[in-house]
């Protein structure tokens, strides 16, 4: 043990300085990314990126903290962006970063809402509720005029575009530095919390739910806790993904596969891991980027969208069985040695 | 009165469609613990294969034979690759590697074979039979004779011969049975293998129905809601459940869709699965588990 306790203390305290300057360096080349990048990079990339990333922090709170599997991350990501886009419709007076954490709020409840089967049941039975709240309200949104303003193509967007305590977003920078702000401080908000009494009940619930009980968790709480703010990130992530990203979008934005994509998302990245949600993303988006550019210069556009399409399938497919049998904690595990061996001394935070 | 029959008949007799589907679920994880999401696509890439035989004129007997020996091969490989190295995972992982399996023989069954609607003839009319002003579907019955016969013939298999006793074995303690003798990877192959056939019947049956194509493979999620009602582990729980969401779905699409703009059926199902959850947490059929701290 001493063994260990020496190696982890040499290098926090040797390298505070440098990680100092790393993180000041890292903060100037994210805050000044934009003037780096093309329109093109920023639109179709960056911001799709930070937006999944953000996605699969929520989920990632709920399924590789509190271990509690969910199907329906489309669905808290659904009622995100339509909250959004009632309260800028309804409620002019409301400025959008405002509307922002409302509609969080409400996704919130309605994660809450479908998260109390969960004090009764768990493991596999618990998917049926998430799925039946992916079903759920990909019907009500389509089914009901008012969700969508009775607008003839059935899709949403902001009625007076992407305005910040009016200034206007519309711009790519704009996009950016709205997306940013928001993943940075619920990134910020979710590291605390996972180091917190919260996040420790939530890991002991994941180890082992009834041994937590045991010790005095509050499991239904504790749980409970986990689909609220699961869902409040969720939600505004669906909220900046249908304005931010799309512009435009519809039921069929936030479906099952959506709620999939997500779920690799964690699963390449690493469940229970913040980084995890951000590696698994870039991975997401830049991997059928990587594949089509591949593609274009092996066979220069005689393969099919089709069967090119059926291939990424395959690929990722074949990627998650690997993860699985190989690298169970995902790419954070790969990218991360130096946290493993910090691991070693808090092993609650080890699946 | 006689709607309400009609009704009521009608939603059982699709019920059992589903309770097909669900069958091949109960079979692997009884004996492997495994939720096996990719059920869906074996049931694709099993009628896929099929129609794509027949449609190269190949009689349909030989075809039917090529695609299960396609899909024992695929069994003993799914075997081989996945589930041993996952052995003493969690369930959860398991689940996950399931639904990676699945976009894979997704990918691989529309690569190959296109992903364009075949229509699929099993030489069933579908004529409606009346009993007095009742009206029944002849395929439905059909399909819901063949889904009775499975689940009998299944469970003959589990209680009565040799393999099924060894299968049962390995479901109730894995360890127990490693201990005295029992091929437990032989016993995975032979399961996934009863389960991909299985799914054959209920691809064609479901193929014919709606023309096999991708949202064939979505039948998982109608299954998903008959198994939690049924329970897991129980076939007959499986035959049960799909006549309660079946006869749910009909039931409620006719009496209670008016009320809130029709299309419910997408998720009634689940509603009705959770209220069944509330008041029996292990499905109706299901083994209530016992946690060890």
């Amino acid at each position: 043990m001493s063994e260990i306790d020496l190696r982890i203390a040499a290098p926090v305290n040797g390298s505070a300085a440098l990680r100092a300057a790393g993180l000041a360096a890292g903060t100037i080349l994210i805050l000044a990314a934009p003037l780096l990048a093309s329109e093109y990079w920023i639109n179709a990339i960056i911001v799709p990126f930070l937006i999944l990333s953000l996605a699969g922090l929520g989920l990632n709170l709920l399924t590789g903290y509190a271990g509690q599997l969910s199907l329906g991350a489309g669905a808290f990501m659904m009622v995100g962006a339509y909250a959004t886009f009632s309260l800028q419709l309804r409620v002019p007076d409301l400025p959008l970063p405002l509307a922002l954490i409302v509609s969080g709020l409400i996704a919130a409840s309605v994660g809450l809402a479908f998260g109390i089967p969960s004090t009764r049941i768990k493991g596999f039975y618990l998917i049926v509720s998430t799925l039946a709240a992916q079903f759920f309200f990909e019907w009500l949104f389509l089914k009901f005029p008012w969700f969508y303003d009775g607008n003839s193509s059935a899709t949403i967007s902001l009625p007076r575009g992407l305005t910040v305590f009016g200034l206007n977003a519309e711009t790519p920078h704009g996009r950016y530095y709205l997306t940013l702000g928001a993943v940075a401080l619920l990134t910020l908000l979710s590291f605390n919390l996972v180091r917190s009494q919260t996040g420790r009940n939530w890991m002991a619930i994941r180890d082992m739910d009834t041994a937590a009980a045991v010790i005095g968790v509050p499991v239904t709480r504790a749980k409970l806790q986990a689909f609220a703010i699961s869902s409040f990130i969720l939600g505004v992530s669906g909220a900046l993904w249908a304005f931010a990203y799309l512009g435009s979008a519809s039921v069929q934005s936030f479906g099952l596969s959506r709620s999939y994509q997500i779920l690799f998302i964690i699963i390449i990245g690493g469940l229970g891991t913040i980084r995890g949600a951000y590696l698994g993303a870039a991975f997401v988006s830049l991997l059928p980027l990587a594949l089509d550019w591949l593609f274009q210069h092996l066979f220069s556009g005689h393969v099919d969208a089709g069967l090119l399409q059926n291939i990424q399938k395959g690929i990722f497919g074949l990627l998650i069985m690997w993860f699985l049998v190989k690298e169970p904690e995902g790419l954070a595990r790969l990218l991360g040695i130096r946290l493993a061996a910090r691991r070693r001394l808090f092993p609650s935070s080890q699946n | 009165m006689s709607m309400f029959l009609e009704t009521l008949i009608g939603g059982l007799l699709a019920g059992t469609m589903y309770s097909l589907v669900a069958i091949g679920f109960v079979l692997i994880y009884k004996a492997s613990g495994v939720f096996n999401y990719a059920q869906g696509s074996i049931l694709l890439f099993g009628a896929l294969t099929f129609v794509s035989l027949t449609g190269q004129g190949v009689p349909a007997p030989v075809a039917i034979a090529i695609t299960i020996a396609l899909l024992v091969l695929m069994a003993i490989a799914i075997e081989k690759l996945l589930l041993r190295p996952l052995t003493n995972r969690s369930p959860m992982t398991l689940f996950m590697a399931t639904l990676g399996l699945s976009y894979l023989i997704e990918a691989v069954a529309q690569g190959i074979m296109g992903s364009q609607v075949r229509a699929l003839d099993l030489g069933i009319d579908d004529l409606p039979i009346f009993v007095g002003d009742i009206m029944i579907s002849q395929f439905d019955l059909i399909a819901a004779g063949v889904a009775l016969a499975l689940g009998i013939g299944l469970s003959l298999l589990f209680n009565r011969t040799r393999i099924g006793i060894q299968l049962r074995g390995v479901a109730d303690d894995t360890r127990a049975a490693l201990s005295l003798g029992i091929d437990i990877n032989r016993i995975w192959q032979i399961v996934w293998a009863v389960a991909g056939v299985v799914g054959l019947v209920a691809g064609l049956l479901w193929g014919a129905r709606q023309g096999v194509q991708f949202s064939l493979s979505l039948v998982v999620l109608k299954a998903l809601p008959v198994l939690i009602i049924g329970g897991f582990t129980s076939i007959a729980g499986a035959i049960v459940g799909g006549l309660v969401v079946g006869a749910g779905e009909s039931l409620a699409e006719t009496y209670l869709g008016p009320f809130l703009g029709g299309g419910i059926t997408p998720w009634f199902a689940y509603a009705l699965a959770l209220v069944f959850l509330f008041i029996r947490p292990a499905g109706l059929f299901g083994e209530r588990q016992i946690e060890r701290v």
